[in-house]
């Protein structure tokens, strides 16, 4: 009689806590701290900083759809600047509407705004879904087709702007109440960057609190980890992927209002234009992840404002010689998903 | 056979394709003198600048599968060698070899870093990484304005004997006045049908098999023992170079360079358009594809003209139609044809050809 051996339960040990990769926050606050010396007058180092982290937070509004959208499916969008610039050329409209009552005061003002953030997300996320049905679906796993048919996508879609809003610059002034700067002691605030910094904020918020906190969340990690192990529990995450990928087109899309507000100004070139921008912010993060696109985001909005007042030619380069930079440090990029 | 050594055994192998390139050929050889005119002329030289360009393009992209945003900055490279050689030494023959050779060399180093640095890592990193390396150096060409001339770009001489005040003969020659501006567009003709042929050569050699065999499954070719990194940095070299002659021979047609004529984004576009709309893979594709698309830039507004005209005040139609729209068509075609012929023009002649 054989006696069936046991197996003796090992007792669960403690799961290793994952410790947190603080470098490139390190990395952040470095730069902020050695550009204290380099500027000289502390009020124009608050100024410049709060204007960076105020861009960078625009920015990384823009960029997280993309990452997320790519890390989730390993698709890459080229045609994600349309959806920027689809909302920018939305805001132009609904400000317009709205401007004298815009300019009756400040709470106006930021309804105004707020209006228009959700008609443009709205229109952003709707033409999004359409764009993933019709373009992106057919080419799932395919990088080169990807690249070449979100391209096209591109084209066609600043085609379709210029038909609709015409292909000339449209000026899209901030409301009367949100110019100018509020003052503390010499370092001036400008008001608009405070909204911006705001919601930029608030998406942050939101979008880490959504992935971390709710099961629909917990599942967009684990397919941006193992996309198949989270379709084999029985999970459809191509339904999932739909979801963030119009989500995505609507972050861009509010990301496009507060960035044509903050140049004043859209033109239907402008999505080309920001492309290249988000590109090297989710490059530098690393390709899929949000806290890398945060962190980059920041790191760009700050640079491009610190080399802006200490050598504006260099400025225009800031952009790429941080990537490059970067790289050669992480090639993977500052938080690199695993699993890619 | 002689012809079948020329085209380096890659023939045609569809009747209609070789009826379109001999077409093209023939077309584009007697262009001064069966379409005289300053539009035509130009309209046919455009046409062959961009042959050279989207096929060394195809060679990146059709045959080792790589997405490079970056190859306007390597056909500005050329353009602009051949105008700041120009316009700081005596205008001449030797100013335009210099320039050449100089941009040529500047490409090959900057092709070789790029390379060196990114092809290890995904085709979609690379695409993004050149999209950014391309649009800093717009920015640099811009900003140099002592060296480039900025925004307003250089206008300059050509050697005498290729300007167009140069006319040799008294008499005209079969009722086209012979001048430098028909000296150019032989020159350029000459250049592009060597290079083109060039082309055809290196990716029928062994080399180019092992880039297609890269396209295919660069893991495997890898295992095979082909070192990936070696031949996708030298195809990048490769479509450099060839771009950068693009550049030089467009330079010296215009005899002005600046960054919209030779680095924006828009021509970076268009060049993807043909290779994809005229068959990724094939240089054929590329001639085919060129002379269509040069062709509907300067002519399709024409016809969407008539069309606007005969739509006047349907409310939608009437815009979609507009002769300023007619980006918006071929980007509906190049989305169709990346789905329904991924092969392009070239690919679908030469499958009708199979089915018979």
């Amino acid at each position: 009689m054989n006696t069936t051996v046991v197996p003796v339960a090992t007792p669960p040990q403690a799961i290793p806590k994952a410790s947190f990769d603080w470098k490139p926050v390190l990395l952040l606050v470095g730069l902020m701290l050695a550009a204290i010396p380099a500027i000289g007058s502390t009020s124009s180092w608050i100024t410049l900083t709060f204007a960076g982290l105020a861009m960078g937070l625009i920015i990384f509004v823009i960029a997280s759809g993309l990452t997320l959208v790519f890390g989730l499916m390993d698709v890459l969008n080229f045609g994600h600047g349309v959806f920027i610039a689809l909302g920018a050329f939305m805001a132009t409209t609904v400000m317009g509407g709205m401007a004298v009552f815009a300019d009756q005061g400040a709470l106006q003002a930021l309804l105004a705004i707020f209006c228009a953030m959700l008609v443009a997300m709205a229109v952003a996320g709707g033409v999004g879904l359409a764009f993933e049905r019709v373009i992106v679906r057919p080419v799932y796993g395919l990088h080169l087709k990807q690249i070449l048919i979100t391209m096209g996508g591109m084209i066609v879609g600043e085609e379709i702007i210029k038909v609709i809003w015409g292909p000339l610059q449209i000026a899209l002034p901030l409301p009367e109440p949100l110019r100018g700067a509020f003052f503390f002691g010499d370092a001036g605030i400008e008001k608009y960057r405070i909204v911006a910094s705001l919601v930029g904020l608030a998406v942050f918020g939101l979008l880490v609190w959504t992935l971390s906190r709710t099961k629909v969340g917990l599942l967009i990690r684990a397919g941006v980890q193992d996309r198949e192990m989270v379709e084999s529990l029985g999970y459809r995450i191509k339904r999932l992927f739909v979801g963030v990928f119009a989500a995505g087109s609507a972050l861009a899309g509010l990301g496009g209002v507060m960035w044509g507000l903050y140049q004043q100004s859209v033109t239907p070139q402008i999505g080309a234009q920001v492309n290249v921008l988000i590109f090297i912010v989710i490059i530098i993060g690393g390709l899929g992840s949000t806290l890398g696109c945060f962190i980059g985001a920041l790191l760009v909005g700050l640079l491009a404002n610190y080399t802006g007042f200490l050598a504006p030619k260099v400025a225009l380069f800031s952009n790429i010689g941080l990537m490059v930079a970067i790289l050669l440090w992480r090639p993977q990029g500052l938080y690199p998903v695993t699993n890619r | 056979m002689l012809l079948n050594r020329i085209l380096s055994h890659d023939l045609p192998r569809s009747r209609w394709l070789a009826l379109a390139l001999l077409i093209v050929l023939v077309a584009l050889a007697v262009a001064p003198f069966a379409f005289p005119g300053v539009k035509a002329l130009s309209v046919a030289a455009k046409a062959l600048v961009f042959i050279l360009l989207v096929a060394s393009f195809d060679l990146l992209l059709g045959y080792t599968g790589i997405v490079s945003f970056a190859h306007t900055m390597f056909f500005g490279i050329g353009a602009y060698g051949v105008a700041i050689a120009s316009t700081r030494m005596e205008p001449g023959f030797a100013a335009v070899l210099v320039g050449t050779a100089a941009a040529l060399l500047v490409s090959l180093l900057l092709s070789l870093v790029i390379g060196l640095f990114s092809l290890r890592v995904k085709a979609i990193f690379y695409a993004m990484i050149t999209l950014a390396v391309a649009s800093a150096f717009q920015t640099l060409a811009s900003q140099l304005s002592d060296f480039t001339g900025g925004e307003d770009g250089l206008s300059f001489k050509n050697p005498p004997w290729l300007s167009p005040s140069f006319e040799p003969f008294e008499a005209p020659f079969l009722g086209v006045t012979i001048d430098g501006k028909i000296f150019t567009y032989y020159l350029i003709f000459t250049v592009v049908v060597v290079l083109v042929l060039a082309l055809l050569r290196i990716v029928n050699s062994p080399f180019g098999r092992v880039l297609q065999a890269i396209r295919e499954n660069d893991f495997r070719a890898e295992a095979i023992g082909f070192r990936t990194v070696v031949y996708r940095t030298w195809s990048n070299v490769l479509s450099a170079l060839f771009a950068t002659v693009a550049g030089a021979l467009l330079a010296l047609w215009l005899r002005y360079v600046g960054p919209d004529t030779t680095l924006s984004f828009e021509i970076m576009l268009d060049i993807l358009l043909i290779v994809v709309i005229g068959g990724m893979g094939t240089i054929y594709g590329a001639v085919v594809g060129s002379a269509l698309f040069v062709l509907a830039q300067n002519y399709l507004q024409d016809l969407l003209k008539l069309g606007a005209v005969a739509l006047e005040g349907v409310p939608v139609l009437s815009q979609v139609v507009t002769p300023d729209r007619w980006l918006l068509w071929l980007g509906v075609l190049f989305v169709l044809s990346v789905y329904h012929f991924p092969t392009g023009v070239v690919g679908r002649l030469r499958a009708a050809r199979r089915r018979d």
